[in-house]
């Protein structure tokens, strides 16, 4: 099997971002996932996230470690780099390359076997130190591309293609992520667009680690009668707990909210997300309470979907290095070193 | 059995070894007396033997005074500081015969242990500071000075000089300095007094345009390395810690903190990651140099274990990457204080599938600077993955080395990386076809233009990039990566050799064997034995190895670890007929030695009595 280049064909109607660009100019490659994989729907609204917010497609960097989730960096923005990392490794990867450039947004991709078993060390560390990405897990409680065992989500009771019941109790990445002190914290379903592009906009805005957990059901080896990732169990089983809209700087608020319904967060770029709680007692800026009401909806088996949690606050990775404005792959080799009278300087007390 | 007794050939030229306990603050004093002889203008090896652990166990510091100049361990010991009841029995029983040996003899030692052919000299070091100074540590750490000065009456050593490098070291600390020199004096003092100096092995300086030392620092590997990546541009560290690697980074650091921090506003032009472990430092390595960062990761073998799948992505991804393995005693935990040359094959083959890798071997800290910057150099010109194969011995001990020199034209080079205007001009780009034949193909950095952008995948890709699982189209990429490695061997530095006036028997080595073999070579030779040399730099081996090992019958293969690494290297990845290799092996974890290369030639050349003149 070779690469299968999409064919490009141009419509003059299609309509334009700011940059003049259409939603085509933010493809990538032909998907070869399964037909119906949650995962291209992620893929579509990804395209439809960084179209809206008109990036120039180079200024995306997308990373991605192994699995069917993580092919799918090659299926969006074309025009950007993509680097499909070993398993479980992609947080490594963002690390040094963010390290090297400030100036770009990076997308990561993952899935719930990359992220919550193999790679959960770096994911874990990729928090701590809050580097400025976007990381997604394509969550659908099994390992795709292995051909279906179970993940480290998979819910106890869960049933497996071939019958097998999972026993151990699953990880929850986000409730993970809120315990290890993530500063953008959202839960969302492949299937519902709607939130997804938003919360893909405010996470690519957020000034840090932004984890959105996309549930992402596998149709091949995850989408039966006993599987609680199937497309029916999740929609029946979703609780949207506030709804966020991105907003740029430019752009007017077009959706009217009731007073007392809605709340505003302030990026650092001048852009706003506005919350729309549909639980009244929700409040996403407080990780406590986020905590206890994830907790005891998970107990009725309500998965909480939408910004969770958000703290604008605290310093990203390069705020805390102190580093230059100047992305420092950029700074000429000039500035970098001391010269010759700088060595005989350096090496007097060796002397 | 090279020690010559004769007290005549002695001045300038014996091995003091002082034996403590760790975490009781001898490396100031023993870097004090090293330190002053250097600048007495004799030349000086210092090798510290330390224990993985932070306190109490058993320490040695070995000073060798060598007029020579040879840069090895002797193996021997002339003047022993036995500081340590617990080893004082074995202590005693490494002096040579004529030798001398130092004890505190503050407490009575009624069974002494004693030999008749050692001179036992007992000052009570303990006793005199407990007399003189307040407090618990500051009396453990200047009895470690007063020690100091007592070798110095011993040993001729120029008390104004070590009240200087004092004043240096103390510069801003008043209190601290008078107390350290007092207890220098007092024990120069006293061992004026009461015990017969100087001794005939001493040190005679060498001033002016006699000085042996002039023009030359001492700097352990270490600490030069991190010089080479700062001079070399580097912008990333990323690491995990561990010995004998960990002052790597931590001299990176700090020599940023120097210069790279803007004064005015505190912004740094660096970035050091201390990782959560070896995996992911190379990964921020892997992805800073993709991302057009100068990046490396200094780490010791189980760092290297661990790292196995990012190095093979890195080469089949055709990613720059530079990694310090200094070397440690393996297998496993293995000795973490010890030095060995024991990850050749590992580095070499590093992680699964058809993979090579670019390796350098610094023989010494200068070394270990100049290759640094080339290691750079080479990474982004070949992109692929350099090793520098640095050792504990060359990584963490003081080594006398001609002072670094600074080229000012010197611009990085950053290979074949497409500007904006270049990829501009381009109809498509293409990321891994090879436009040149030398098996280099061309790269561009994110956030440049669309039409650069490429997708860097460790799966099997064709030459533009994309996902293939083609025989032909996977066959070419690979082919084009051998194609490369062949390059590699014209870009590496060459092997550097000694005598080679045409004799047929001759010794190849690496790294830091140099100064063990330089000195058997001398000794050979004065016993009517030559031998040509060659010591390889790099990995992959250029023609001029092929040449030597081709023009040589028999050939002396002397290196630091058990299973003859560099020999297996030699035999896969050049045509020499492996009957012709002979090795001579040192594992024992200490630095080698030059007596067991002179013990192992003149073994294997009685062995081979018949065709000796052959040889020879
Ligand atoms: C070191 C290593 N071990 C095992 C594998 C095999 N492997 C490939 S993908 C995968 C699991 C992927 O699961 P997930 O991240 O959930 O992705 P999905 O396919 O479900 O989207 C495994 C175990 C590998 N590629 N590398
Ligand atoms: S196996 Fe499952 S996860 Fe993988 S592509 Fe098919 S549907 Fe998607
Ligand atoms: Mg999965």
């Amino acid at each position: 099997m070779s690469f299968i280049a999409k064919p490009r064909i141009d419509h003059p109607g299609l309509p334009k971002n700011a940059l003049g660009l259409t939603r085509r100019d933010y493809e990538g490659s032909m998907s070869t996932l399964c037909a119906g994989c949650g995962h291209d729907s992620v893929t579509a609204a990804i395209v439809e996230a960084v179209w809206g917010l008109a990036i120039r497609p180079e200024q995306v960097a997308k990373l991605s470690g192994i699995g069917c989730s993580s092919k799918t960096t090659a299926y969006f923005v074309g025009g950007g780099h993509g680097f499909n990392a070993v398993h479980g490794r992609m947080p490594s990867i963002a690390t040094g390359a963010i390290a090297a450039n400030r100036d770009l947004y990076y997308i990561g991709v993952s899935g719930d076997g990359d992220t919550l078993s193999i790679g959960f060390g770096q994911f874990a560390h990729a928090i701590r130190r809050n580097i400025d990405m976007l990381y997604i897990i394509e969550n659908n409680g099994v390992y795709g591309l292995t051909k279906g065992q179970f993940s480290a989500s998979a819910d106890i009771g869960s049933q497996a293609k071939r019958g097998e019941v999972n026993l151990q109790p699953p990880v929850d990445p986000v409730l993970t992520a809120l315990t290890l002190g993530c500063t953008f914290v959202a839960r969302s379903f492949s299937g519902d667009k709607q939130q997804l592009v938003p919360l893909i906009q405010a996470g690519l805005q957020h000034r840090g680690f932004a984890l959105i957990d996309v549930l992402s059901p596998c149709v091949t080896f995850n989408d039966h009668e006993g599987s609680t990732k199937s497309w029916r169990y999740v929609r029946e089983n979703y609780e949207e707990v506030v709804h966020a809209d991105y907003v740029a700087a430019a752009r007017e608020i077009t959706v009217d909210y009731a007073a007392g319904e809605a709340t505003e967060v302030r990026l650092h770029d001048g852009g706003r997300i506005v919350l729309r709680k549909l639980d009244a007692s929700y409040d996403p800026t407080h990780r406590g309470r986020a905590l206890n009401y994830l907790r005891e909806k998970l107990r009725q088996g309500e998965h909480v979907t939408g910004l969770i949690y958000i703290d604008q606050k605290s310093p990203e990775f390069h705020e805390v290095n102190n580093t230059s404005d100047m992305p420092i792959n950029r700074i000429p080799y000039e500035r970098l070193t001391p010269g010759a009278k700088g060595l005989a300087k350096i090496l007097s007390r060796y002397r | 059995m090279l020690h010559a007794p004769d007290a005549q050939t002695r001045v300038n030229d014996f091995v003091l070894k002082l034996a403590n306990v760790n975490g009781t603050g001898s490396a100031s004093a023993n870097a004090l007396v090293l330190k002053s002889i250097f600048r007495m203008g004799v030349p000086v090896v210092g090798k510290n033997y330390f224990p993985s652990n932070i306190q109490g166990l058993p320490t040695w510091y070995e000073i060798r005074v060598t007029r020579a100049g040879y840069a090895a361990r002797s193996g021997h010991v002339d003047i022993m500081v036995a500081m340590n009841a617990e080893t004082y029995a074995r202590d005693l029983k490494e002096v040579s015969p004529g030798g001398y040996l130092l004890y505190d003899s503050t407490w009575p030692r009624p069974a002494l242990l004693k030999r008749e052919d050692v001179a036992l000299f007992g000052v009570p070091l303990a006793r005199l500071c407990n007399e003189t100074f307040e407090g618990v540590r500051a009396r453990i750490l200047l009895k470690n000075i007063m020690c100091a000065g007592v070798l110095a009456a011993l040993l001729d050593i120029d008390l104004d000089i070590m009240r200087t490098l004092l004043g240096e070291t103390y510069a801003s600390k008043k209190a601290l300095l008078d107390a350290n020199v007092r207890a220098l004096e007092m024990g120069h003092a006293y061992a004026r007094a009461h015990l017969p100096c100087p001794l005939p092995l001493k040190v005679a300086p060498l001033p002016g345009e006699l000085s042996r030392t002039a023009g030359h620092i001492m700097i352990d590997g270490n600490t030069a390395a991190a010089l080479g990546c700062l001079y070399a541009g580097a912008t990333v560290g990323a690491w995990y810690p561990i010995t004998p690697s960990t002052s790597l980074m931590d001299a990176f650091r700090s020599l940023c903190e120097q210069w790279r921090v803007d004064p005015e506003t505190g912004r740094r032009d660096f970035v050091v990651v201390q990782a959560e472990d070896e995996l992911a430092a190379i990964g921020a390595v892997i992805g800073a140099s993709w991302n057009g960062a100068r990046a490396f990761t200094p780490t010791s073998g189980p760092g290297i274990s661990l790292m196995n799948e990012f190095i093979g992505l890195a080469y089949y991804a055709e990613v720059p990457a530079v990694i310090f393995d200094i070397q440690r005693v393996g297998p496993s935990t293995g000795m973490p204080t010890r030095t060995q040359q024991c990850d050749l094959l590992l580095a070499a083959y590093a992680s699964h599938g058809d993979t090579r890798h670019v390796l350098l071997f610094p023989a010494d800290p200068q070394e270990c600077f100049y290759m640094a910057v080339a290691a750079f150099d080479l990474a982004e010109r070949l992109q692929t993955p350099v090793f520098v194969m640095s050792d504990l011995d060359i990584g963490m001990n003081d080594w006398m080395c001609p002072m670094l020199e600074w080229d000012e034209s010197y611009r990085p080079d950053r290979g074949k990386m497409l500007t904006l205007e270049e990829i501009e001009s381009l109809d498509k780009f293409h990321r891994y076809v090879d436009l040149d034949g030398d098996g280099i193909p061309y790269r561009t950095l994110p956030g440049i233009h669309p039409k650069g952008a490429y997708f860097t995948r460790g799966s099997g890709h064709t030459q533009f990039g994309a996902y293939t699982e083609d025989a032909a189209e996977y066959q070419q990429v690979v082919d084009r990566l051998k194609r490369k490695f062949e390059t590699a061997k014209t870009l590496v530095p060459q092997a550097v050799f000694r005598g080679c006036d045409g004799r047929d028997a001759a010794i190849v080595s690496l790294g830091s064997c140099d100064g063990a073999v330089c000195e058997a070579l001398d000794v050979l030779a004065r016993r009517g034995i030559h031998l040509d040399y060659m010591r390889v730099r790099a990995f992959p081996f250029g023609p001029e190895v092929e040449e030597f090992l081709a023009t040589h019958a028999r050939i002396f293969v002397v290196e630091q670890n058990r299973d003859a690494q560099l020999r297996s290297l030699l035999i896969l990845e050049t045509a020499v007929d492996k009957r012709k290799l002979r090795s001579i092996l040192h594992y024992s974890g200490l630095p080698i030695s030059s007596s067991s290369i002179v013990d192992g030639v003149l073994a294997e050349l009685d062995t081979l009595a018949p065709v000796r003149s052959a040889v020879l």
